[in-house]
């Protein structure tokens, strides 16, 4: 058994060129100018004690415990605050630092009472660990402070200690024990400096200080803290301690693997006792997250065992019959002789599949596959092509590669950030805190948003401008940017000339320059000042390092592609790619939806983005699988729903996804999915798409199985075993043994033989294995001959497709505009601690944050109808109706409305439309039509629902045995 | 186009509507390379039912469709009979 054990270095790296060489007991050691002292020392091997430093956080100098001597000089600095000269002598034991040490730490003692009810070492033993390092043998001074809990009397139960703080323990996955706490301010300078929500300071003065959340009258759970955890990572007694390790005690073995979240890819170290998780704590080698977290991969993992978890494979003939449970062989076979059937009597191209974005790289492998070579056509879709499939498109179109430029590392270097249709302080919270702490160093931002999204102004960030849009004019918005850079003369032109085709840009630029491009003109139907929107474009142009962050807000609409292409263009014009700094970044939903598309998930493209119509790439898997591929593009996930509405589209496979609640116009899914023969369900859970499925095939948690995810910025992180799979088969094995029900001869025998063929027939992948993963941490692709450790930033020198495309972008209004009858444009999106449909966040205490979706209307809108804060109101689209609570706010302008989509009994989708993006489908979520008024409670749809959800979850109890 | 796009349209109709779509972003194009843009991003993501369906609007008059769309229509593979 391991523990994979980090240093603790104690100060953050000197980023210095220059080295500066002294020495520590003696041993010589060399570090970057501006080292301090005990980070020099731990480099030479010697742990100096330390309480209130930890590398994750700047040097405080509080604790006194980490007093060195140095040669020549006075006194005893602090190790953690003095930095390294040229020649030092630096001694870190003497008698005098010696009693010094243990002095200081008897005092702590005194003052660090048992908690109440509670056994001893079960906490995090960083601060015993010190006391046994200084050699502490004796506590002249006793325990029994004025805070503490008084010996043998439980809180409040008539004990006299007049200053003692009962735990709070209102935050469901940490506690806070004030009488544990030695006020190191660690946990307040990770609140500020990695989290940047500053929730926590400390209260009063010497020995009446506490750390307290919010304002004095808040516990943890009523202040504005995030529950990222930064706080209890950085904590070195039991003040601030997870309840699991409370509950469960020190966990006794550790793995490195990847968060299966959201698109960032935090690395953790899933910290296990036996095959129980005690708690995933984020790990500082993970290149993406650099040891920061939030609540929902550091505490949202216990859907991993939740009681909903469907651990034996299904059957029903009809999807109104109760399910059956059956052994894996009779649901392989079964599934097997259905899809044949129905190739038999509706043809070849009358199934399909959808591989999932939350599924690994070989197991979406895996799935296209299984459809390329079993089902022999190309009907296989990703849940991409409900969000970023129009990067794909847009950024293939104008860069020549389908995927962000940078690393998330290159923020570090960013001037001026414009944040896009995103909001990534709920969606993608890591790479906030990143984005938050640079902003804190002097960077300027540009939000452009119908929403007032919290990056738009909180403690010590403040947007320069926020372009508070109307749903829908994208286009229009970012056209203007363009037109004012280029009539103003702010485009660089020596890249234009160097990396673009120079009579393209002309072309362009006369097309921008255009007067209904012009500022004056996109007010109108932006709803966004002029003066606005010339300030913004003159600092993105002008600013320094313009770097680009985008999400869903552009992808999800009519328009979507041509957005996504006039943001390749605006950087293109300002010279903003091919370094750390710039570039155009989307930020991707769900963990693997990178990887999903790399893995030739769409029904037009092989692996490596390779179109099917292209003799060579067929010809490489041809010749591997030994079958003739077709070479006709195969059905999106809306097109096999039209099919099979249509009777051509018969049967299904759907590895992770939940089509019925995450796609638009969901009274059309569900008609389509009624429509099918065979619908298969592979999942966690019996999931809304389930309610219209004949096989359920159980699907195993990250935590379950060995694979990689690739997340947005190319990285392609190992995903580690760390238990059995609960229900017996890892997803690859499921999807192995169902094609080889259907007579196909795999024999994969661990996912790494997965990657090598993906290595062996991807140019992108070519020098991608298990072996480099594990030695590299991680890659991001392209990895190849090229580049054999991968590319942190993408077209350097030069664009992989050449010269860089400038293209027109027209503007074309939506057709879902409102009217009279639906007077309110909704925009649809996600909160902190949900994720996606909720399937997994919804089955973990994460609900305390939010447990409803809500509506949120702008005051006047509100008060117009007669709607108050909280009351049930009616949501009405031309494609159906809906109730849920409204939250009345001034976060979304009068005429927009707002709501997430986490939760399946408010089915946000069943008014969103059919609408969608011009190039590929992708549903326009972000602009739906509505009207709002007061209602009295769930509307038919919702109670039929409800009734249709409760019988097809229902399991036959299994036949005693003869 | 009816209010009730996006919400009641048949396939047909769909089909109509998303090949107006993708014929409104090259529109903007010198004639010749908008007709082969339209043909090129259909043959490249419709599947082949979705491209005789639309074969067979076109040959029957091609009600509803712009007048790019038509003109590249015969840019538009006609997709191979299926096995």
């Amino acid at each position: 058994m391991s523990f994979v054990k980090e240093i603790d270095y104690g100060t953050p790296a000197s980023k210095a060129e220059k080295t500066v060489t002294l020495t520590v007991d003696g041993k010589q050691v060399t570090v970057p100018e501006g080292t301090s002292i005990m980070r020099a020392a731990m480099d030479a091997g010697i742990e100096i004690p330390k309480l209130c430093a930890t590398d994750m956080l700047e040097s405080f100098g509080s604790c006194r415990v980490c007093l060195v001597e140095i040669e020549g000089r006075g006194g005893t600095p602090a190790s953690c605050t003095t930095p390294v000269a040229e020649g030092i002598e630096v001694r870190t034991t003497s008698d005098r630092l010696d009693a010094i040490r243990k002095g200081v730490m008897e005092l702590y003692v005194s003052d660090h009472p048992n908690a109440w009810n509670e056994q001893r070492g079960t906490g995090a033993s960083e601060f015993d660990h010190v006391a046994d390092q200084v050699g502490l043998t004796e506590n002249r001074y006793g325990t029994d402070g004025r805070n503490h809990v008084e010996p043998g009397i439980a809180p409040g139960n008539g004990s006299l200690n007049i200053d003692y703080i009962a735990r709070d323990e209102s935050n469901p996955y940490f506690t806070y024990d004030a009488s544990q706490c030695i006020v190191c301010s660690r946990c307040v300078r990770a609140c500020e400096e990695v989290q940047g929500t500053f929730a926590l300071t400390v209260e009063g003065r010497g020995f009446e200080s506490r750390i307290s959340a919010g304002m004095s009258e808040d516990d943890f759970l009523g202040s504005e803290c995030v529950s990222c955890g930064a706080c209890v990572q950085a904590c070195p007694t039991d003040a601030l301690r997870e309840k699991t390790v409370l509950e469960r005690g020190m966990p006794d073995r550790s793995v490195v693997t990847t968060c299966a979240y959201c698109g960032v890819g935090c690395s953790f170290k899933a910290e296990m006792k036996g095959d129980d998780v005690v708690r995933m704590v984020p790990y500082k080698g993970g290149k993406a997250n650099r040891g920061h977290s939030c609540v929902k991969g550091r505490f949202a993992w216990g859907y991993a065992s939740h009681k909903d978890r469907i651990l034996n494979p299904m059957i029903r003939e009809k999807i109104t019959d109760p399910w059956r449970e059956v052994s894996w062989e009779e649901a392989f076979s079964h599934v097997a002789n259905e899809f044949r059937r129905l190739q038999n009597e509706h043809g070849r191209g009358s199934i399909g599949g959808i591989t999932s974005s939350r599924c690994t790289n070989e197991e979406t492998y895996l799935v296209q596959k299984l459809i390329r070579q079993g089902f022999g056509n190309n009907n296989v879709d990703t849940c991409a092509r409900v969000c970023h499939s129009p990067t794909g498109y847009g950024l293939k179109t104008t860069l020549g590669t389908s995927a962000g430029t940078q690393d998330f590392d290159s923020v570090e270097h960013t001037d001026v950030v414009m944040v896009i249709g995103a909001n990534p302080t709920d969606g993608h919270p890591v790479f906030a805190s990143r984005l938050k702490k640079r902003l804190r160093q002097g960077a300027k931002l540009i939000v452009v948003d119908p929403r007032r999204i919290d990056m738009v102004r909180q403690p010590h960030v403040e947007a320069s401008y926020h372009l508070p849009l109307k749903p829908g004019t994208n286009v229009a918005l970012l056209t203007a940017l363009a037109h004012v850079i280029v009539t103003e003369g702010l485009h660089d032109e020596s890249f234009i000339r160097e990396r673009c085709d120079w009579s393209e840009f002309e072309d362009y630029a006369a097309f921008l320059a255009e007067p209904q491009n012009s500022p004056e003109e996109v007010e109108k139907v932006s709803g966004v000042p002029a003066d606005l929107i010339r300030q913004a474009a003159r600092l993105y142009a002008r600013g320094g390092n313009g770097a680009i962050y985008y999400g869903l807000g552009v992808t999800e609409h009519s328009q979507g592609s041509t957005t996504v292409m006039a943001i390749a263009n605006l950087a293109m014009l300002t010279g903003n790619y091919g370094r750390p700094g710039v570039g155009v970044n989307p930020l991707r939903g769900q963990n693997n939806v990178q990887g999903a598309c790399d893995m030739g998930s769409f029904p037009h493209e092989l692996p490596g983005y390779r179109h099917m119509s292209d003799d060579a790439t067929r010809d490489i898997f041809e010749k591997l699988w030994n079958v003739k591929l077709d070479s006709e593009p195969g059905l999106r996930i809306p097109n096999m729903l039209d099919a099979a509405v249509d009777g051509s589209f018969k049967g299904i496979y759907v590895q992770g996804e939940d089509i019925l609640q995450s796609d638009p116009n969901t009274h059309h899914v569900a008609a389509g999915l009624e429509a099918m023969e065979c619908v298969v369900v592979h999942d966690l859970f019996l999931n809304e798409t389930a309610n219209y499925a004949h096989v359920f095939l159980p699907g195993s948690t990250f935590l379950e199985k060995d694979g990689t995810f690739t997340n947005a910025e190319r990285r392609i992180n190992l995903v580690r075993k760390v238990m059995e799979p609960k229900n017996g088969l890892a997803d690859w094995e499921v999807t192995q043994r169902l094609a080889q029900a259907m007579g196909l001869d795999w024999a994969y025998t661990h996912p790494s033989e997965i990657m090598d063929e993906i290595a062996a027939t991807t140019p992108s992948f070519a020098n991608v294995s298990y072996e480099l993963l594990d030695t590299e941490g991680s890659v991001q692709w392209p990895c190849n001959e090229k580049a054999p450790k991968g590319t942190p930033v993408m077209h350097i020198g030069g664009f992989v497709r050449g010269k860089g495309k400038l293209i027109r972008t027209d503007y074309v209004a939506t057709d879902e505009k409102s009217g009279p009858r639906f007077p309110l444009l909704l925009t649809t999106g996600r909160i902190l601690s949900q994720y996606n449909v909720g399937a997994q966040t919804r089955r973990t205490e994460n609900v305390v944050w939010h447990g409803e979706d809500r509506l949120e209307i702008h005051p006047h809108d509100a008060e117009q109808r007669g709607i108050r804060d909280g009351d049930w109101v009616r949501l009405a689209s031309r494609a159906g109706e809906t109730t849920l609570r409204a939250l009345t706010t001034d976060r979304v302008a009068p005429g927009v409305v707002y709501t997430t989509f986490h939760h399946p009994d408010t089915q946000a989708n069943v008014i969103t439309t059919d609408f969608s993006d011009w190039a590929t489908n992708c549903p326009e979520y972000k602009v739906t039509a509505v009207q709002v008024s007061p209602s009295n409670g769930p509307t038919d749809w919702q109670e039929e629902y409800e009734e249709l959800t409760r019988k097809s979850r229902r399991i036959a109890p299994l036949e005693a045995a003869e | 186009m009816s209010h009730e796009a996006g919400t009641a349209m048949n396939t047909d109709q769909k089909l109509v509507y998303m090949a107006n779509q993708i014929a409104s972003f090259f529109k903007s194009m010198p004639e010749d390379e908008a007709q082969a843009g339209v043909a090129k991003h259909i043959n490249d993501f419709w599947d082949p039912r979705m491209r005789r369906r639309l074969h067979r609007i076109v040959e029957a008059g091609g009600d509803g469709l712009s007048p790019l769309v038509l003109s590249a229509a015969d840019e538009i593979r006609w997709p191979e009979p299926t096995s």
